[in-house]
């Protein structure tokens, strides 16, 4: 459907702008603090893109998590490891070596994705295949707690949080 | 619909960025920020990955959708935060002995 | 709207984008422009009334008009920006308190077909959003280069973080039970109101919405007789204006919330009607169920002493977590056990027997829902028991250990001569 395609192309370039815009600016960004601000609008782009894809519970999570909690989380440590208030030496001596790095690890990848999309039986399709209906969110649930799915890694990742919490707390107390 | 490959493009971009602002910054805090672009965009990957090839096993008569691929996003979501967590109180422990929060200063192996 | 516009040859989808948007607008600005003109008064006679004395009655018959000469001060006082403050994030941390605020009311039914946005997970949604408030209150304390301020930020912050885990555990008790997370499904899955089968997990609900707030008693996040005003000291002007506009706003938000999610929202006789009556009904319903519970909030506040920081986070980790977790825990048991029938209520209502006619008066999803909430609020009163006895066996220890302290201590005789008195300074 033509007329629908140049709607969610515009959509999507939106959110793609956002998210990769708001990603250069974090790592480019000398003032730390304002890096983390366009963190904090990188990760919203995210959540947008998670909505394009018909997964608005993840999206909401996704603020919910990394937008409400960690990137908190973050500026809290930024502002208790504040020596000066001016601007220091942003990079590294070896910040060519990470460009190079990147830039190839992009290539690479993007020479994949585009074997992979050609030949007569690509392994990256172009249509989605599931049609889904609105009941997501149920079916996520019932995967998390079914003991044939998912239910041994729900309560493993539940212990790894409680061993975090308790990790981090006696890392940063004060010795006494 | 887009296709696939430009929500994997987007992801792969989002990644590399990550890589390179955690190999290319000072400060310990902008490499645990660049560490977590990074788990966006596998977030991203994995998400695309599910809408685009999970078979919908005849979604007519209501047997489910398999939800692997949002299910491991929500693992990655998991250990995310709890990494993020045990890494800021690593970095401020670092800083109440040292002063310091730039990563190249712990190159010591006594502390 | 939909229609309308694809009739005019726009593009279905940018149609649909557009109706949508103008709607989740028009519900978002309600909250705000409605409530803070009549709210604001609303407020602030009760509080007079409270304190015994008369409130604002000068501008406009009955004090109506206060509102806009307060509007009028604001936006008049000169914008100072203190010398050293980071300049954007000064200027963007009052958008993004209110904005957080405001993107509630897209989620919020008012009537059955009044919504701005009907989300498959709109519960969930508005948690996240009200998160941003949460930042929009650390980066005010951080970019006003003022050590005050940054302490009441952070201050803020914790409690802020601390009272969401209790409000979003206590939300999950009416998502159990309606066994959807759309607004609109919580409120039509109520056949009877959640606050009389779960009093206690509206309680909480209650109280964590306090502390998100900051309203009493736990109003040391703006403190304004202690800290200097807290957060926001270094705002003059408009944007103090918007923070003082989000937390009042944001006060009465929860109050709907509220009502929505364990009072029925716009549920009520009549509401059901299709068309402008009924919308016209549920908007009346879910709105004097708001007040009502509003007022319960002013009463509260204006009435009980401030908590300290501390007594605070003590309250919230060690009482209103396990409380709702173990709440939480025997409603899903029992809801789980108890689910109600509604296909065989509805066959019993249809039959013509005089049990099927009394279900029929009362409607046969009340008839079904029933077991299961009195069973819930039997579960309830006996989780209340067992706090009440914890709660008045640790009353009963501090209390024998205050008077063994004051045993063992020689009583202070202020006007014996010395002589008879240990030398102070020993």
């Amino acid at each position: 459907m033509q007329t629908v395609d140049w709607v969610q192309w515009l959509a999507f370039g939106i959110l793609t702008l956002l998210t990769i815009g708001s990603a250069l600016a974090v790592v480019i960004d000398r003032n730390i603090f304002h890096s983390a601000l366009w963190l904090l609008v990188s990760l919203f782009g995210v959540a947008g893109l998670f909505v394009m894809l018909s997964a608005p519970f993840l999206a909401a999570v996704q603020v919910l998590v990394y937008m409400g909690a960690i990137v908190i989380l973050i500026i809290f440590a930024i502002m208790l490891t504040r020596r000066l208030m001016g601007l220091t030496e942003a990079l590294n001596t070896q910040w060519w070596v990470g460009g190079i790095t990147a830039i190839v690890t992009f290539l690479v990848i993007a020479f994949v994705l585009f074997q992979a999309g050609q030949g007569a039986n690509p392994i990256l399709v172009r249509e989605p295949i599931a049609a889904l209906n609105g009941r997501g969110v149920e079916e996520l649930g019932k995967a998390l707690v079914d003991p044939a799915q998912y239910a041994l890694p729900f309560e493993l990742a539940s212990v790894l949080l409680t061993a975090a919490l308790i990790g981090s707390i006696v890392i940063a107390r004060e010795d006494q | 619909m887009v296709p696939l490959t430009a929500f994997l493009i987007v992801a792969a971009l989002l990644f590399c960025i990550g890589l390179y602002g955690a190999l290319a910054r000072r400060n310990a805090v902008s490499i645990l920020m660049s560490v977590e672009l990074m788990l966006n965009a596998v977030n991203l990957n994995l998400v695309a990955f599910w809408r685009f090839n999970t078979p919908a096993q005849d979604v007519g008569s209501g047997l489910p959708i398999g939800m692997s691929g949002q299910v491991f996003a929500v693992f990655v979501f998991v250990v995310a935060a709890a990494e993020a967590a045990v890494g800021l109180a690593l970095i401020i422990a670092m800083y109440r002995s040292r002063q310091t929060v730039i990563a190249e200063s712990a190159d010591t192996l006594k502390f | 709207m939909i229609e309308a516009l694809v009739n005019l040859g726009w593009n279905p989808h940018i149609a649909t984008f557009v109706a949508l948007l103008l709607g989740v607008v028009a519900c978002a600005s309600f909250g705000l422009i409605w409530f803070t003109v009549i709210g604001l008064w609303l407020v602030r006679k009760v509080a007079a009334r409270v304190q015994d004395r008369m409130g604002p009655n000068r501008v406009g018959p009955f004090g109506l008009f206060q509102v806009f000469a307060d509007l009028g001060k604001m936006i008049t006082k000169e914008d100072i920006t203190p010398q050293g403050a980071d300049k954007p994030i000064f200027n963007i941390a009052p958008l993004l308190a209110i904005a957080a605020v405001v993107l509630i009311w897209a989620v919020m039914p008012f009537a059955k077909t009044l919504i701005g946005a009907d989300l498959s997970v709109g519960a969930l949604y508005f948690i996240s959003v009200a998160s941003l408030g949460t930042l929009g209150v650390l980066l005010a304390g951080w970019s006003s280069n003022n050590k005050y301020a940054l302490i009441g930020a952070l201050r803020a912050v914790a409690a802020l973080v601390s009272y969401e885990v209790p409000m979003v555990i206590s939300i999950l008790v009416p998502v159990l039970l309606a066994g959807t997370m759309s607004m609109n499904g919580i409120v039509e899955a109520q056949h009877i109101f959640y606050i009389f089968a779960v009093p206690l997990s509206a309680f909480v609900f209650f109280t964590s919405n306090l502390g998100e707030t900051g309203r009493a008693p736990f109003d040391v996040i703006e403190a304004e007789s202690e800290l200097v005003a807290g957060y926001n000291i270094e705002y003059t002007g408009i944007k103090f204006g918007m923070f003082q506009a989000a937390e009042f706003v944001h006060s009465f938000t929860s109050c709907a919330l509220m009502a929505v999610l364990f009072v029925g929202g716009w549920r009520g006789p009549g509401a059901e009607l299709p068309g402008l009556a009924g919308a016209l009904f549920g908007f009346i319903y879910f709105f004097s169920k708001s007040m009502v519970i509003y007022m319960l909030l002013l009463w509260i506040g204006n009435t009980v002493p401030r908590l300290r920081i501390d007594q605070m986070m003590a309250f919230n980790w060690k009482f209103l977590v396990p409380l709702q977790l173990v709440n939480l825990l025997a409603v899903a048991f029992v809801a789980k056990i108890l689910q109600p029938n509604y296909e065989a209520v509805r066959a019993t209502a249809e039959s013509g027997s005089t049990l099927g006619n009394i279900y029929r008066v009362f409607g046969p999803e009340f008839i079904a829902d029933l077991p299961r909430a009195i069973a819930l609020l039997i579960v309830n009163v006996i989780i209340l028991g067992g706090v009440g006895l914890m709660i008045r066996n640790s009353i009963r220890k501090e209390r024998a250990s205050v008077e063994a302290n004051r045993a063992a201590r020689p009583p202070y005789l202020g006007r014996r001569t010395p002589v008879e008195q240990p030398a102070v300074g020993d």
